[in-house]
């Protein structure tokens, strides 16, 4: 094996290096180039020096002295990405939940497990159309439920305050039995038993383990899914907003990335999206770059 | 005391299983219900179904009266195609990385390490522009070729290569293999659960992969199955009982995937969550 030919090497890597360099490495050099210009696919395309970037991210001073974002629906997508975020630590913490639940050495644990990984795997557009449904103000499920009980429920999907919530509660619903609950499980698993029968004869109760073993123990399987989920987050809610919304009403549920996709593929600004998916690139690094400082000190 | 607090959290554990297992069930049953209605019924009204009246007509309108069928054929060809390439390019490199020496080793791997963070709408962009000049937009090659080639497949192969045993290589080298012969004989069949692992995933992806496909192919012969239900209610009014039909329909080959694949899916996310 030591002795093979100094090229065979290259034969395996060939085939992935290749799609590789034409998929990924020449397009994220080709979007560099293309946010100097402006270009709509069927004029010849202009070169603008860094205007994209300044139209994109500067602001400007209005007669009255007042401050102007130049493009103020970029910062409002922004602003509309990091609320949808917010339902990330609310479904890790209903993870680690599912997760203690089912560490108990119970009858019936493997197919709690499989019913909560359901959602994970029905995952798509199938359903998200059954949340919109269930959103339908008039023949959807949910405002069904709650005038049973006596609550007229909101117009769901078109109303400018309950859009993104009813967004986050898809993203939690689907998300808490995911991944997370299973990385959570095999976290659990790793954790010495000794350690909570130390605490148990020291007295503490179970309140006490989890806030004092169980979550320390843990921290690094917490980090490594919180990180996942927030670089996730920031590329992520097209397709729901795309299927449930169409990103409104009034732009309430448009994220980056869907702005992106409007920006290149509705409006044919390929300079300024490639420019747009540059500075998200830029945050995502950003955050990947700060969790490796952090992380060293959380998790070692 | 202390085992008083432990009783009081075991009974508690079944009723809350219950209740989160029964809100995870309850809309997929409700989608389940809602595709055997009635067009145009009282959707709270479940006595029909209850009398076992239940609407296959839904099912049959949706497969032979719109472009579903074919949505689903290019679905099934373009997830197959896929899965195939990605477990193909992904292990031939992942066994370079893992096994043979060479110079820049290193170096390269975390090249590929670091494109991960590369996301998706970056290259968007600059790859439908490519396929356009090609006059790809709109044919099988726009769906297939770029989803072929993945730097999380190539890094997961190559930690799980990495925990096989080299003697049982080296064995093979005595009897005169060649490192193909190495890889194919004895590296791969050994590697089946996390091949099997990562074809799920690839599969999965593949199956539901939405925005990409809403980009390149529009044409009512080229969407797949999850466009064509998304552009359903522009072309057909709403529907929600086909509507429903149809997303039942998608669901199936996940939900076979996975039941047949059950054993390897764990092992699958935490190998690929195990850091460098």
């Amino acid at each position: 094996m030591r002795h093979h030919h100094r090229l065979t090497p290259l034969l395996y890597l060939l085939p992935n290096l290749t799609g590789f360099a034409i998929f990924v490495l020449i397009p994220v050099a080709a979007a560099m180039a293309l946010s100097f210009f402006r270009w709509d696919l069927f004029h010849p395309p202009k070169f603008v020096g860094l205007q994209n970037f300044s139209d994109l991210l500067g602001w400007r001073h209005d007669a009255e002295g007042a401050l102007v974002f130049n493009d103020a629906s970029f910062w409002k997508y922004l602003y509309n990405t990091l609320y949808l975020m917010l339902a990330i630590p609310i479904t890790m913490f209903c993870s680690l939940v599912l997760a203690v639940l089912l560490n108990q050495k119970i009858p019936g644990r493997m197919f709690f497990r499989a019913v909560f990984y359901l959602p994970s795997i029905c995952a798509g557009v199938g359903l998200l159309l059954l949340w919109k449904f269930l959103y339908n103000n008039d023949f959807g499920l949910i405002n069904h439920l709650l005038a049973w009980v006596g609550i007229t429920g909101p117009d769901w999907l078109n109303s400018y305050n309950w859009s993104k919530p009813a967004l986050m509660i898809i993203m939690i619903w689907g998300g808490m039995g995911g991944t997370g609950m299973i990385l959570y499980l095999a976290g659990l698993q790793g954790i010495p038993p000794e350690l909570y029968e130390a605490a148990e004869m020291d007295g503490a109760n179970v309140l006490h383990q989890f806030r004092h073993i169980t979550i320390p123990m843990l921290a690094p399987t917490t980090f490594f899914i919180f990180i996942t989920a927030v670089i996730g987050g920031f590329q992520g809610g097209f397709d729901m907003a795309y299927i449930l919304t169409n990103g409104g009403p009034d732009g309430a549920t448009t994220t980056i990335s869907y702005y992106i996709y409007n920006h290149a593929f509705e409006y044919f600004n390929m300079g300024y999206a490639a420019a747009l998916s540059l500075v998200l690139f830029a945050l995502v690094l950003f955050v990947t770059i700060l969790s490796w400082r952090f992380g060293r000190g959380a998790t070692e | 005391m202390e085992r008083k607090q432990n009783l009081f959290a075991r009974a508690m554990t079944y009723p809350l299983l219950i209740v989160i297992g029964v809100s995870m069930v309850f809309p997929l049953v409700w989608m389940l219900s809602t595709s055997f209605q009635k067009p145009g019924a009282d959707v709270m009204d479940l006595r029909s179904l209850l009398h076992g009246a239940l609407e296959w007509r839904n099912y049959q309108r949706i497969w032979s009266g719109t472009n579903f069928a074919r949505a689903v054929y290019n679905s099934a060809l373009v997830t197959v195609c896929v899965t195939v390439a990605q477990l193909f390019t992904s292990s031939l490199a992942a066994y370079a990385f893992a096994r043979l020496r060479f110079r820049g080793r290193n170096a390269i791997f975390m090249g590929y390490l670091s494109t991960m963070m590369v996301p998706d709408v970056v290259t968007m962009i600059p790859v439908f522009i490519l396929l356009r000049a090609m006059g790809w937009i709109d044919t099988y090659w726009a769906l297939i070729l770029p989803a072929a080639f993945s730097a999380y497949g190539t890094f997961m192969l190559r930690q799980f290569f990495l925990s096989i045993p080299r003697e049982l290589e080296e064995a093979a080298v005595i009897d005169g293999c060649t490192s193909w012969g190495i890889y194919w004989n004895v590296v791969l069949p050994l590697a089946k659960p996390a091949i099997a692992a990562l074809g799920i995933l690839v599969f999965m992806g593949s199956w539901r992969s939405f925005m990409w496909p809403l980009i390149v192919c529009q044409s009512q012969n080229m969407v797949t199955a999850p466009v064509a239900l998304s552009q359903f209610q522009e072309l057909h009014g709403v529907q929600w009982t086909l509507l429903m039909a149809g997303s039942v329909i998608m669901l199936i080959p996940m939900l076979a995937v996975f039941v047949l694949g059950q054993r390897f899916f764990v092992s699958g996310i935490q190998l690929g969550a195990v850091k460098g």
